[in-house]
């Protein structure tokens, strides 16, 4: 919605701006001709021996290019009147015109770790581009919807950069690339799909440690629900989702089960068996309980076939088997069960998917079994294992004794 | 493959080509059959049920993967099952029409043709122990010892343990409908540790018995071929040997040398158990102990 609105906002600036720049264009004819004079040359370079070319065209065709801005509209220092020109003009001022982006873009990440005296974080230019800027509509722009991922990934998808400057999450456009959301944007639906800007926000991109920050901890369900708002819904009358409420920020929110830049289909094995994990983090116990069944040996060797937690528990409306609502409370356990069992029975739905084979007071007849079997096979292997060594022991001393001799057991 | 196969064949052919020296008849050809069936379901049942015990061990994914995933897995795992246990039905006939051939159980139940225990067995025990410490003579056994009863009754027990709670496992929705829950708790419970048992206890005691011990290293055939050598019968099994020869009994059991099919069978299918059996221990240490 915020980018539908920003692209409406853009249009409307923009085609004002073409508007009085028409205006103003036959005013000032030749100035751009002068500097293009010397920057025109596509070799040529400065003092320091880096390119200063520009190209006529590339700058014809940007934004700022099709407005008919002088060169000097940007770089204000100079004047085609007094040349040469210093050998080092001073930065471009975007905010001279752009004043509220820019005082937006200070508040962000990006902006407070350059004025912090970080001298790789994102600025205006290594989103927008110098001389080509284009609005984001244009599908040529940089920060057009289809070209943010490749944008951010300049940073983001830059493993020597993310090493170099310690870039939080590691590579993560190569990761988004790869997720539901990534694919997306190559997909039929690309329009729709949300890039990166569409969770972080662009001139709001904030730290996630920040409370304002769409992707703070307690702000994502909120961040997500933003385009799934059923899960959104159900989430919230989850028991996951009142602890939140209550300001438990420790309960899981979407990112937690779902990654932030891994995002798969929720009908993906791999992130079925995965995801498993995950509850495992809080509920520990019960992921091992899980473990010693069926059930979670066989998606532990990453077939979904089986029951995931998921499966009985509810994923998005998770409550507690107390809750006469809870897929897993004893009015709706057997139907749960039935969902796989057809002909499942009161008596099947009163197997213990989680029992404990160390709990004696709560699962005494179980306890017992487990340790009966356990001593049973430590108990025969030990016995026989000795007899075995003893045998192997006499069998060889028999043998070595014997030399040479035909091979006749015993003394 | 090629190389330890032919080298095999060659061996094989070299046991059953000299027909130098007597053969007795050990294992009747159903027996033969049924330990073939026993052991191939076993193998079958152990690397399909394995990756489940330790599913959390990479190993145990691959070979998984390698069965064809665990819905091949799991059709395999019931078919050798459903073997396994047709193999043990048929073994309970056989012992029923020995029964009735003879006019009696006594034969079955008692005596030195009885898989049941007997006091000699534990005497046997105790010598061979003395024995093993260097405190007295080799003992000398009868036609079946009682490491040899053990192993027999290691069957039964694991059958009605491991084949009863399988089939609650198998059929979980019709056993429910007149068993409560926590028998299925129960029955997941020792279809594992009791399989875990049975395939370390086979695959290391009685492969070392009946196979790798030196004397008869690297492997014993008797079970694949059916005969048993004179010199073997004579030595490894002195008392029976003694009791034939008194009895007069000793020329009913006499049978031509193992044909070449068997002794193959044996190096073969014997072998590649045997070594499979190796792999799944080696597998299942390094598992325990990481």
């Amino acid at each position: 919605m915020r980018g539908v609105g920003g692209f409406c906002a853009a249009v409307c600036v923009g085609l004002l701006a073409v508007g009085l720049a028409r205006a103003a264009a036959p005013a000032a004819p030749g100035v751009n001709d002068t500097c293009l004079a010397c920057h025109g040359d596509k070799d040529a370079k400065g003092g320091d021996g880096k390119s200063i070319a520009v190209e006529a065209t590339t700058f014809a065709r940007s934004v700022h290019g099709e407005m008919h801005l002088k060169c000097t509209d940007c770089h204000g220092d100079v004047s085609a009147q007094k040349l040469p020109h210093p050998e080092k003009p001073r930065p471009v001022e975007c905010a001279n015109c752009h004043q509220k982006a820019v005082a937006e873009y200070r508040s962000t990440v990006h902006g407070i770790a350059r004025k912090g005296g970080n001298n790789v974080a994102a600025t205006c230019t290594d989103c927008h581009g110098l001389h080509d800027i284009k609005r984001a509509k244009d599908p040529a722009s940089r920060t057009n919807h289809a070209n943010l991922e490749a944008t951010c990934g300049k940073c983001h998808g830059n493993d020597a950069m993310v090493a170099s400057a310690k870039l939080p999450g590691g590579n993560i456009v190569t990761q988004f690339h790869d997720s539901i959301h990534g694919k997306a944007l190559s997909g039929a639906a690309a329009g729709s799909a949300p890039t990166c800007t569409n969770c972080h926000g662009a001139h709001t991109i904030r730290a996630k440690s920040e409370p304002e920050s769409a992707t703070n901890r307690a702000r994502i369900p909120d961040t997500c629900g933003a385009c799934h708002q059923k899960e959104r819904a159900q989430f919230a009358t989850s028991q996951h989702g009142k602890m939140r409420l209550e300001g438990n920020l420790a309960a899981p929110g979407c990112n937690d089960c779902h990654s932030a830049h891994r995002i798969q289909q929720h009908s993906v094995a791999s992130f079925q068996t995965e995801v498993i994990k995950e509850c495992g983090n809080c509920h520990s116990d019960y992921l091992s309980t899980y473990r010693d069944t069926f059930h979670g040996q066989v998606t532990a060797l990453g077939y979904a076939r089986m029951a995931t937690c998921a499966s009985c528990h509810g994923s998005h409306e998770i409550l507690p088997a107390s809750d006469p609502a809870s897929t897993v409370s004893a009015q709706n356990r057997l139907k749960t069960c039935q969902k796989c069992h057809a002909g499942a029975t009161v008596n099947f739905a009163s197997f213990d998917p989680h029992a404990n084979r160390h709990d004696r007071a709560g699962n005494p007849l179980y306890y017992f079994s487990a340790l009966f079997m356990k001593w049973l096979l430590i108990g025969v292997i030990s016995f026989f294992g000795l007899h075995t060594l003893l045998w192997l022991g006499r069998s060889l001393r028999a043998r070595f004794a014997r030399g040479s001799d035909s091979g006749k057991p015993g003394e | 493959m090629s190389s330890p196969g032919s080298s095999s064949l060659a061996a094989a052919g070299a046991h059953a080509a000299p027909a130098a020296g007597r053969y007795y008849r050990r294992f009747t050809r159903t027996e033969r059959i049924l330990h073939s069936v026993l052991m191939l379901t076993f193998v079958g049942c152990a690397l399909t049920g394995l990756p489940l015990l330790f599913s959390d061990k990479p190993w145990a994914t691959a070979l998984a993967r390698l069965l064809g995933g665990f819905e091949v897995a799991g059709a395999i795992h019931r078919i050798c099952a459903f073997g396994m246990l047709a193999m043990f039905a048929c073994h309970l006939v056989t012992l029923i029409r020995r029964g009735i051939a003879n006019k009696s159980i006594l034969g079955i139940v008692w005596g030195p043709d009885s898989m049941v225990p007997q006091p000699q067995d534990a005497i046997d025990l105790y010598k061979h122990v003395k024995w093993f410490l260097g405190r007295g003579p080799q003992p000398k056994f009868d036609r079946w010892t009682y490491w040899e009863k053990f192993d027999y009754w290691a069957v039964f027990w694991g059958m009605a343990i491991i084949g009863g709670s399988g089939l609650l496992l198998w059929f979980p929705v019709f056993f429910a409908k007149f068993l409560p829950g926590w028998m299925f708790n129960i029955a997941a419970l020792v279809h594992g540790e009791e399989a875990l048992l049975a395939v370390a206890f086979i695959f290391t005691i009685h492969f070392y018995n009946g196979h790798v011990r030196p004397e008869r290293f690297p492997m014993d055939t008797v079970i694949f071929t059916g005969r048993i050598s004179e010199h073997e019968l004579k030595h490894e099994r002195a008392v029976e040997y003694e009791r034939l020869r008194r009895e007069g009994r000793l020329a009913a059991y006499e049978a031509p040398p193992p044909t070449l099919e068997a002794q193959v069978w044996g190096w073969f299918v014997g072998g590649a158990a045997l070594l499979l059996g190796i792999v799944a221990i080696v597998l299942i240490v390094y598992s325990l102990v990481h």
